[in-house]
């Protein structure tokens, strides 16, 4: 298989992450789109590592995991104390730091 | 063999995406999304970067999505409502991601870096296994490796600051960060939330 059809996949991973976070309120799900736009510039980096014989960019896949790890714990925080002070999970209505 | 593999790998992963955009149920997205991130590491495996692969069913699918469940079972999977603040949003953001497609496959096809036509070079069995990365994070990337140590101690104190649980009034002074937030008149009564109340 040539490079090209892994980087193709990976845009397409892409843009379905980023509709997602267009489409839909709930801040969990967007936090799981998140995730799949981060995944897809995971498999971008592998897929360029492998087509330059070079071990480097799977070393960046593996930061980009660790920097998705901390903010997924930190999202997941705020999701968790949105929801003890009882304010509608839904980004919507979340709009008081908009001007 | 490699097609086959590849091919089947890419309709998960792409399944797996268009499940966590599509189901109305987060708990049901979280589990699309673990189908996603198996495929994912298929397509690893195929590219021969087996610790990355390993890294991800291991971090990713394995610790990140129990957290993921844990929260969606705590915070409970609501249904969205069907109130749209943006008019047509629905088929708005479609399009716009179609659009984003369009651009990034453009971008990848009329690049003119040679190689991503063909497979790539030759590599050693050896290629992208822990030894060769941990050899990398060790010598030449030790700064950003102590970093991301760092990083993921900031986010684990970050966390416990955001979520924890409040210390009760009578422990804290007035105005200092622990104080729980003034109750407003519309919210419903303390004890209508169990997991609120402090076990003490």
């Amino acid at each position: 298989m040539s490079i090209e059809w892994y980087v193709v996949l990976s845009s397409l991973l892409f843009a379905v992450g980023a509709m997602g976070i267009l489409l839909r309120r709930s801040p969990v799900v967007i936090l799981l789109c998140l995730e799949l736009m981060l995944n897809a510039g995971n498999l971008a980096l592998v897929a360029f590592s492998r087509m330059v014989g070079n071990q480097q960019g799977q070393v960046f896949a593996i930061v980009v995991m660790v920097v998705a790890a901390c903010e997924v714990v930190i999202g997941l925080g705020l999701i968790v104390a949105i929801f003890r002070r009882r304010l509608p999970l839904d980004v919507d209505e979340l709009r008081e730091l908009r001007g | 063999m490699e097609e086959v593999l590849f091919f089947a790998a890419a309709i998960g992963a792409l399944g797996g995406a268009i499940g966590v955009v599509a189901m109305r149920n987060p708990f049901y997205s979280v589990l699309a999304l673990i189908v996603h991130l198996f495929s994912l590491a298929v397509l690893f495996l195929l590219l021969s970067s087996a610790f990355v692969a390993a890294a991800q069913v291991v971090v990713y699918a394995g610790a990140v999505m129990v957290l993921y469940v844990f929260v969606v079972a705590y915070v409970g999977g609501g249904e969205e409502s069907a109130w749209e603040s943006i008019p047509g949003q629905q088929f708005i953001a479609p399009l716009l991601g179609i659009a984003l497609f369009v651009e990034l496959a453009i971008a990848v096809l009329a690049s003119s870096l040679l190689a991503l036509g063909q497979e790539g070079p030759h590599v050693n069995p050896g290629f992208g296994d822990p030894a060769a990365i941990g050899t990398l994070l060790l010598e030449k990337f030790l700064v950003p490796f102590e970093a991301s140590s760092i990083l993921l101690l900031l986010a684990a104190v970050g966390a416990i600051v955001l979520a924890g649980r409040r210390v009760p009034e009578r422990a804290s002074g007035a105005g200092s960060p622990g104080t729980p937030r003034e109750r407003e008149p519309g919210d419903p009564a303390p004890d209508a939330h169990p997991a609120e109340v402090p076990i003490r």
